[in-house]
């Protein structure tokens, strides 16, 4: 069963996306190609008793987000280029202090302003590690409209089961993009709340046997201490060398040994294909174009969707490939995310790159595989 | 410690980090007197600051507590208090923290007149990072990078903050800490943004720097150039150039945003106001 079909933008879509997972907060500042999402949440959010704030820049909308998810409100803000590299800083202290969030990035060209209109895919490296410090992120990117609201629930609920900061990765063609789609009925959705601490005898940041603490909430009268200095179980400051390694362990930890939970991707006939294309975001679009020009060649070729991009989906990737003779990896960027691809399958994987804010066109990603094809590659 | 002021602190959390001699524990003890003497709702009180010397003083007062990162915490602030509008929020900051890093979202915050208590921790230096200069520096004086004396003019915190909006600011000195003690409830009972600026020494980096002496030398200066309004208003402009006034500087009453926002939403949603 789904809803009624019905024409919505890709930014449109997020933002329904957020308020079915039950985002009641958003704080953000205005940027294209983002600002559709902050002017339905305006609209939308105060209807179901939810605040919207519009702050005076996006290090402030950050911490407005992670001011309100404090008091148990699900927090999101979106954003762009310009105002991601802002927020990075925040992005630390959410991660340091385990405050669920929610931080959507619709990608532009840069570096700097660069194109406010034109999509493209570099700012894959800035969600891994944009902020200083080792931690781990979970960046999501959507391939459709439809995904743009499923996906962004998805993007919620991770963010409050790990208590972590979530980067949602878009770019220009996906939060532009109408489509046609058919949401899922309300009954049909997943939806997780944070675990909570319930009385003061517990420790606000002592993991769990998931892996997750936990969280304190303010207003209930437990008077935790939230701090985004190094700090042991009891939340206050610590700089013994033990408790800091522990506590950046702990970091990467939670995430790490939940990649079965965490990692979304489609692949699509790459059992027994010679070729494999693999993408995200928008070029996946193009991508799926390409593989269906190449078998109307009686090219055999697979589509690999990847849906979770941080924490990269090395074992998926590498079971689902291995026995390709060559895997092309479109990216509107100078090639990020195929970094990661090489460390897996160093000898087959073929980069293809378009950085000038155009999109990628099927028959360009195709032709790389044609051109392997002809060479006997 | 005094009994009555126990229930403020975190004991198991003390001693504090700052020097001997340094002025923020004043005020954070005049901020436990003030709770004390309006017996503030614990429960309903969140206590959030940014990074400085000053605002370690969120580790030992026993409430919700919040230890952002540099200059944000009004911005945390501003989230929390949006999602939260019943309960008090108070703010403790340095003058780098408040006025520099943290200058937008103090300008921003006032204009939106978002019902928070905001203290000023200002010692007129960076005192965490071993004594840079800030914007409340005052011209002329010596620090770590204004070896040769501040060639930058300083802010007037309380004319910027009214200039922006806010509707209560008040300034006090650690040496007039019942003044202070009082203007704080009075801050707090106030709706809407108060500001409050609290003259304070940093005998480590500052007043070392500037051969002001002992703290004690340094708090009797504050006695010295601190004046009242009434006072001010005799003096001639020559005789207020060294001075500072104190007291209770502006208060007005004006919508205060979450309460506005809380309204417009109980409208929409067919609540009360319908
Ligand atoms: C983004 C960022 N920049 C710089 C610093 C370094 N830093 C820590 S505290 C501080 C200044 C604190 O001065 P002030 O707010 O006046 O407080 P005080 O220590 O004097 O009480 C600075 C610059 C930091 N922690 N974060
Ligand atoms: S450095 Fe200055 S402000 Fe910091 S604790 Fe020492 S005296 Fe206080």
């Amino acid at each position: 069963m789904a809803k009624q079909a019905m024409l919505l933008q890709g930014n449109q879509a997020c933002a329904f996306g957020a308020l079915a997972a039950g985002v009641r907060f958003f704080a953000g500042y205005p940027i294209t190609p983002s600002t559709e999402i902050a002017e339905i949440l305006a609209q939308e959010l105060p209807k179901v008793n939810g605040r919207f704030i519009q702050m005076e820049d996006e290090i402030a909308s950050m911490g407005a987000v992670l001011g309100a998810s404090l008091a148990n409100v699900k927090a999101i803000t979106a954003t762009s280029g310009p105002g991601f590299s802002l927020k990075q800083e925040l992005i630390g202290y959410a991660s340091m202090a385990q405050i669920p969030s929610v931080i959507i990035n619709v990608q532009r060209v840069g570096p700097s302003t660069g194109m406010a209109t034109s999509p493209a895919q570099g700012d894959v490296m800035q969600a891994r590690w944009g902020t200083h410090g080792d931690h781990t992120i979970i960046a999501l990117s959507p391939a459709s409209v439809l995904e743009c609201y499923t996906l962004m629930i998805d993007a919620v609920n991770m963010a409050e089961k790990y208590r972590t900061p979530v980067i949602f990765l878009m770019d220009e063609v996906i939060g532009h993009m109408r489509e046609d789609v058919r949401l899922p009925e309300d009954e049909e959705l997943t939806i997780v709340n944070r675990k909570v601490i319930t009385n003061s005898d517990q420790l606000p940041y002592k993991s769990e046997a998931d892996g997750v603490a936990p969280m304190s909430i303010f207003g209930e009268g437990h008077y935790f201490h939230v701090t985004g200095l190094s700090h042991d179980e009891t939340g206050f400051p610590q700089n013994g060398g033990d408790v800091v390694k522990a506590n950046i362990d702990w970091l990467n930890e939670k995430i790490d040994r939940n990649l079965d939970d965490i990692i979304r991707y489609e692949a699509i006939d790459c059992q027994d294909a010679d070729y494999i294309i693999i993408a995200y975001g928008g070029t996946s679009r193009s991508a799926l174009q390409a593989k269906i020009l190449l078998e109307k060649q009686n090219i055999r070729c697979g589509f690999l969707c990847l849906k979770t991009i941080w924490p990269f989906p090395y074992e998926a990737v590498k079971t689902i490939c291995q026995h390709a003779k060559m895997v092309v990896f479109p990216e509107m960027n100078c090639g990020q995310l195929v970094g990661e691809v090489r460390k897996i399958l160093p000898d087959k994987v073929v980069p293809f790159n378009r950085y000038d804010g155009q999109l990628m066109l099927p028959e360009e990603i195709a032709a790389v595989v044609e051109n392997a094809v002809k060479e006997g590659k | 410690m005094r009994d009555e002021l126990k229930p403020y602190f975190r004991e198991n959390r003390l001693p504090h980090i700052w020097c001997p001699g340094c002025g923020h524990g004043i005020i954070m003890g005049a901020l436990a007197r003030a709770m004390a003497k309006m017996d503030i709702d614990k429960k309903n009180t969140a206590v959030i600051s940014g990074i400085g010397c000053s605002s370690r003083a969120t580790g030992y007062l026993d409430f919700d507590t919040l230890h952002t990162a540099h200059g944000r915490a009004l911005a945390f602030a501003t989230g929390y208090k949006m999602v939260k509008p019943e309960s008090k929020v108070i703010v403790l900051t340095g003058d780098g923290d408040c006025t520099a890093i943290g200058g937008n979202h103090l300008i921003h915050v006032a204009r939106r007149n978002i019902d928070l208590t905001t203290i000023v921790f200002n010692n007129n230096i960076y005192g965490m990072t071993g004594g840079q200069y800030s914007p409340l520096t005052p011209n002329g004086s010596k620090a770590t990078t204004s070896p040769y004396g501040n060639l930058e003019r300083n802010f007037d915190l309380v004319q910027l903050a009214k200039g922006a909006g806010a509707t209560f600011i008040a300034r006090s000195t650690v040496y007039h800490v019942n003044q202070l003690t009082d203007l704080i409830i009075k801050g707090i009972n106030h709706k809407g943004f108060s500001l409050i600026e609290v003259v304070t020494q940093c005998p480590t980096n500052y007043g070392r720097k500037n051969k002001m002496g002992s703290p004690a030398q340094m708090m009797l200066w504050q006695k010295e150039h601190a004046v009242t309004k009434a006072q001010a208003d005799k003096m001639t402009a020559e005789e207020l150039k060294d001075k500072f006034i104190v007291g209770l500087l502006h208060q007005e009453e004006a919508p205060e945003y979450t309460e506005q926002y809380a309204k417009m939403v109980a409208n929409l949603m067919g609540g009360d106001d319908k």
